[in-house]
């Protein structure tokens, strides 16, 4: 073999796991114990992690601009809630599998057909098919409950041991935190194969993409249809947590946010869909008790500062500082 | 007259009433220095989308080894061996230089797709992309980001991506341009040092390195062929003066 190049060295070493790659999982666990009171909002943040992050995998990495991305969070959410109130489906974990499949199924049909376009006319198309996802939630109230949605849902415990407390997040919450590391290795796994690198190639250089002989729309559905699977499962638990689900599941109000979210977080880098879905939250949280009338000012004023001073959002902005400061 | 390895027949292009390739027919044999040369706007780059398939043409065949490509997409015509540098770069300005190299190097191995073991650690690959990028004389840029490098640098980098696709036709699309002439030698190197059966098609603007470079030159003027033999030929050709080298030979 011939002398490794230190580039080389560094390229075989980059997927390593670092020490601060704990941090987010054990602060995951501490806040378990600290702030038991709080299980519920935790729960919503780890699924708005989760949703985020399977965002990230086509925006942050792939470069593919949506703003549907709620239809495959509600598709999933739908599944496990139509296979209970229907079917009496109500395994959790086999919940999870069919979500998937079905938002993975709904990915890999829509992204055939929309990514053959960019830029807006994608961004619109997006749009449309989660519109249109909504419009059947809403007029086949039968089987989705329309407008109402579908209150108090109950799922089976947990591998028949852990029960779902209504009051109580407690499984709720360590169910969250397990999907979204299963989720988070797939991900990470996925991101630093050759499989993420082409997606990377693709938002940097399309023509070249074309050029060097990659399949490239093939591509991109895969990492869409994955994408969305990864978005349906984050539904799914949404659903199976809180036991209720209604249109909003599907609605511009989430594909924004969580847009926002990971913007706010930084993406293309795995661990803005963590900083985003923590810092947006707590601030809606913390904003929304503060000042019930006007908290989506500070909200806007936060969002405004970042998009003028943190292009990169939070983690950007980290690294940033970092770089500053070993530069001294 | 044996098969070419790769060939056009009337080979046509019009953007609406504009006609940017009238009527090619152009042959290039297995292991041919050619060069593609011509005024401004004669349509050079336009023949090589043609050939690459980033455009579709409005009439005429692409043959590759006598079988018809012409509509086979472009990534289809690099897995068969039709690799290309663009004359602006095109590169992923985001990543380094090994990182460039290596997506091309794994999309050619067939790796391109694979989820599960890390990139880093695809070892064929980044070995046969190390060896490239000493081909070129990268080795000391290997970790730095493209889009960090000088624009002549980046050139080369161009070049071994296309090197990495393991081409039996390189279109190679002013390679120079850009490249301070204290390192277009590095080009030429790397050109003289690929297989001998690799056919190699130059568009180039710098007559010194077409005619050192070359056994055969084309001329194309408003997107048809003007005239076509070995250097010599075309250098005593008086019309060929005329239009083009005149100037270009002057200057």
């Amino acid at each position: 073999m011939s002398t490794m190049l230190p580039a080389a060295i560094e390229l075989a070493r980059r997927h390593r796991l670092q020490w601060w790659e704990a941090l987010p999982w054990a602060a995951g666990i501490a806040a378990f114990f600290l702030f038991p009171n709080y299980l519920a909002f935790g729960t919503q943040v780890l699924v708005t992690i989760l949703f985020a992050l399977s965002l990230d995998l086509v925006l942050g990495y792939a470069g593919i601009v949506t703003l549907g991305h709620a239809a495959f969070f509600g598709a999933g959410a739908y599944t496990v809630g139509m296979l209970a109130m229907h079917l009496g489906w109500t395994e959790p974990l086999s919940g999870l599998l069919a979500a998937a499949l079905v938002a993975g199924a709904i990915g890999l049909v829509s992204g055939w057909v929309l990514l053959r376009t960019h830029g807006l006319t994608l961004l619109m198309l997006t749009l449309c098919t989660m519109a249109l996802l909504e419009q059947a939630a809403n007029m086949f109230s039968g089987w989705t409950g329309g407008f109402d949605g579908m209150p108090g849902l109950s799922f089976q415990p947990i591998l028949g041991l852990f029960k779902f407390d209504v009051l109580f997040f407690r499984t709720q919450y360590l169910y969250a935190l397990a999907v979204l590391l299963l989720c988070f290795v797939l991900v990470r796994m996925l991101v630093y194969s050759p499989f993420g690198r082409s997606l990377t190639g693709i938002r940097e250089n399309l023509l070249r993409m074309h050029a060097v002989g990659a399949p490239v729309r093939a591509r991109q559905v895969l990492a869409y249809a994955i994408s969305a699977a990864l978005a349906g499962v984050a539904g799914a638990v949404f659903v199976q947590a809180t036991g209720y689900l209604n249109l909003a599941v599907l609605g511009l109000e989430r594909a924004a946010g969580v847009l926002i979210i990971l913007i706010l977080g930084g993406y293309g880098r795995l661990y803005g869909a963590f900083a985003g879905a923590i810092v947006y939250l707590v601030l809606e949280h913390t904003l929304s008790k503060a000042y019930p009338t006007a908290w989506q000012l500070g909200l806007g004023l936060t969002l405004m500062l970042v998009a003028l001073y943190a292009r990169n959002g939070i983690l950007g902005l980290g690294e940033a500082l970092r770089r500053r400061w070993s530069a001294r | 007259m044996s098969t070419a390895l790769l060939e056009t027949q009337g080979l046509c292009k019009s953007f609406g009433a504009l006609e940017v390739a009238r009527s090619i027919d152009f042959r290039l044999e297995a292991g041919a220095r050619q060069a593609l040369i011509g005024p401004n706007g004669a349509g050079k780059t336009t023949f090589v989308n043609l050939l690459t398939g980033l455009l579709q043409p409005s009439g005429g065949r692409v043959l590759l080894e006598g079988e018809d490509v012409t509509r086979l997409a472009q990534a289809k015509r690099v897995k068969r061996g039709i690799a290309r540098t663009f004359q602006i770069n095109q590169l992923f300005r985001g990543l380094t230089v090994l990182e460039n190299v290596c997506i091309a190097v794994a999309e050619r191995l067939g790796a391109g797709g694979g989820m599960w073991r890390p990139a880093g650690r695809r070892t064929e690959v980044v070995e046969e992309s190390t060896r490239l990028i000493g081909m070129l004389k990268l080795n000391d840029d290997a970790g730095r980001r493209v889009g960090e490098l000088p624009y002549g640098r980046q050139r080369l980098v161009e070049i071994a991506i296309a090197l990495g696709l393991n081409p039996r036709v390189l279109l190679l699309d002013e390679p120079a341009a850009g490249i301070p002439s204290a390192e277009s030698h590095i080009l030429l190197e790397a050109i003289a040092g690929l297989r001998k059966d690799i056919a190699v098609l130059i568009i180039e603007h710098d007559m010194d390195l077409v005619f050192r470079f070359a056994q055969r030159i084309t001329v194309l003027v408003s997107g048809a062929i003007f005239a076509e033999g070995s250097p010599a030929e075309i250098a005593a050709n008086r019309e060929v003066r005329a239009v083009y080298l005149g100037s270009a030979l002057d200057a």
